[in-house]
């Protein structure tokens, strides 16, 4: 028997590799589940009629709210409805359950001894779960809405890219908030409580409740500067090209620093949890 | 790698592993406790041995297996698998042994069974031809060909754990920790699941610990077993030689001519029951049959007879009881 080593390619190719695959199988469980997607797609076309209905008497009343004309405000709707699934951030439904079950269980245990790191296997299974919501669960509601209401809708290809990264930048920065409450599992033994919390906070100040534009004064410039706001407002802003020029590029930096941000802290409470996990037993 | 036994492969001395519990004493007051899941134990296996390691629930079995993989820190005492402190470079000894817990899998649930052991090859950069011989092999010995292609939580327990089994084994391992491999699996199961780590064992070299409640996986399986008990070691050798330390007993069945008193002034040997013509005698296992049975059939009409074995589950469990004082 002979102790293999890596086969030419040198670690970091090998590393990508294997990432590569886990956000694979990320795409391909949730694509085995079609009766769920339809369901799913349904769902949201149907909230997000709801949600326009409303959002269109409040725009009548109060025109220009926000800065966004009545067809921007229902292209804010649909935005979030094509991103609540890909987003997860509000509703549950990416891996935070899993996670959550496997520390509850002791399962994790198994994870640890892997030669993988935990957080970026989790950050890939949930990129690919995303890719593959985005695809399955945004797109139709999307066509749906713009079927059924006038939306602004650019035409310009670079928007749409730039919006296409910052959708990504958002399920990164939505990955690492719930990276963070299912760590705290290790303390609490349940996160379900922090989870429902998590939500509630993120269903305000991700702007899917209402655009975070429309709040006046200090408030309003502070619920833009936090995490949540890119998980719909930032992405939503970056459609309906309200970020002129090099603001493009700032909005994504915005989003970037988050995912940074709270990916480092994951990592620091990754590791406490390993070592209270190593130390204490669990 | 050398191949045959090495001395040492698995080295622990002193090791031992307590836990803080805390403990409700009063309304609102909790009170810490310490509790010692393995207290001292110290033992080696040699590279290519193939070693059981029982004991009753809650005796420190898996918290042995856990300070084995590095995802346990013992509290005090030395660990060396390989020459690597486990806890120190548990990734690098991850590349080097496999692991089955028979109650976790670390397969993907929803997926086919062949897209886990892809992530396998690709987390532990298997070459592919090495992965492409090994997977091969596993698919021929557990019988996995039809289940490659099913999701994982289409499997039954069985099928799943042969999953796991050969999901551990991809990457060439130099040593498998078990920990209940055969729980839960029906007797066909256990079967191909012996028949399969006898193979690994005795062909690749690789060594092999395992924690099991089912006593006839260490009566095929291991030449040596290793009895835990409260968190230390109160046996360490071959099997026969349980039988010793446990005191056990050989019985006697004597059929005779017709139904006569018990029989007595056999030297060694009870009568411990009689059935009719029917008769049972207990010896100890550690002296011949032979002195007993020629003075049975000096002195009584002796028709038939023969010898039963210990069972090696009352043994242990005679062992367990001893010692709960």
């Amino acid at each position: 028997m002979f102790w293999h080593r890596t086969a030419g390619g040198g670690a970091v190719g090998g590393a990508v590799a294997l990432y590569a695959a886990v956000a694979r199988g990320g795409f391909r469980r949730y694509a085995t589940y079609r009766t769920a997607t339809a369901a799913g797609v349904f769902t949201n076309t149907v909230f997000g009629c709801l949600i326009a209905y409303t959002f269109q008497a409040l725009w009548h009343e109060r025109p220009h709210l926000g800065g966004y004309d009545q067809a921007q405000a229902l292209t804010f709707v649909w935005v979030g409805q094509a991103l609540l699934a890909t987003v997860a951030l509000t509703m549950g439904g990416g891996f935070h359950e899993e996670m959550q079950e496997r520390i509850r269980s002791g399962d994790i245990a198994v994870d640890l001894y892997r030669p993988a790191d935990l957080q970026l296997w989790w950050l890939a299974a949930d990129l690919g779960r995303a890719g593959f919501q985005l695809l399955g669960r945004g797109v139709l509601p999307m066509v749906a809405g713009a079927l059924l209401f006038d939306l602004a809708l650019p035409a310009s290809p670079l928007l749409w890219a730039a919006f296409l990264a910052s959708v990504a930048l958002a399920v990164t920065v939505s990955f690492a908030l719930r990276y963070l409450v299912a760590l705290s599992g290790f303390w609490l033994l349940d996160s379900s409580g922090v989870a429902v919390l998590s939500g509630l906070a993120a269903m305000f100040f991700s702007g899917t409740l209402l655009p975070l534009r429309v709040f006046p004064g200090t408030f309003g410039e502070v619920v833009r500067m936090l995490p949540w706001s890119s998980a719909h407002q930032v992405p939503a802003d970056v459609l309906l090209g309200r970020y002129p020029g090099l603001g493009l590029l700032g909005a994504l930096a915005f989003q970037a620093g988050w995912a940074a941000v709270l990916l480092a802290a994951g990592r620091l409470l990754q590791a406490a949890a390993t070592r209270k996990v190593v130390v204490q037993g669990g | 790698m050398t191949d045959g036994t090495e001395p040492g492969f698995i080295e622990l001395a002193e090791v031992a592993k307590a836990f803080q519990v805390r403990r409700k004493a009063g309304r609102l007051r909790r009170s810490r406790h310490e509790v010692r899941a393995v207290d001292g134990i110290s033992f080696t296996v040699g590279r290519g041995e193939m070693v059981g390691y029982i004991g009753p629930n809650g005796a420190g079995k898996s918290t042995t297996i856990k300070m084995l993989t590095g995802i346990l820190v013992p509290s005090s005492g030395r660990i060396r698998v390989a020459g690597i402190d486990p806890s120190r470079e548990r990734t690098r000894l991850a590349r080097r042994m496999g692991v089955v817990f028979g109650q976790r899998t670390t397969l993907w649930w929803d997926l086919p069974l062949r897209d886990s052991y892809e992530l396998v090859r690709r987390m532990y950069r298997v070459p592919y031809d090495t992965y492409r011989k090994n997977l091969d092999r596993c698919v021929e010995l557990l019988d996995l060909g039809p289940l490659l292609a099913t999701p994982v939580r289409q499997l039954s327990l069985g099928q799943r754990m042969r999953g796991d089994i050969a999901a551990a084994l991809l990457h060439d391992p130099e040593v498998l920790y078990l920990d209940e491999p055969t729980i839960g699996l029906d007797v066909i199961s256990k079967a191909r699941v012996r028949d399969f780590l006898r193979e690994v064992n005795a062909s690749l070299g690789t060594t092999v610990l395992l924690t099991t409640h089912d006593l006839t996986d260490i009566e095929q399986l291991c030449r040596r077993v290793m009895v835990i008990d409260h968190g230390r070691l109160v046996y360490d050798g071959g099997l026969a030689g349980l039988h010793e330390v446990g005191e056990s007993e050989r019985t006697l069945v004597v059929d005779l001519a017709r139904e006569m008193a018990p029989i007595e002034g056999v030297p060694g040997a009870r009568t411990v029951k009689v059935e009719g013509p029917r008769q049972w005698l207990a010896f100890p296992a550690s002296q011949s049959a032979a002195p007993v049975v020629a003075a049975v059939a000096e002195r009584w009409p002796l028709v038939d007879l023969s010898v039963r074995e210990p069972d090696i589950e009352d043994v242990i469990a005679r062992m367990y009881t001893g010692r709960a004082e």
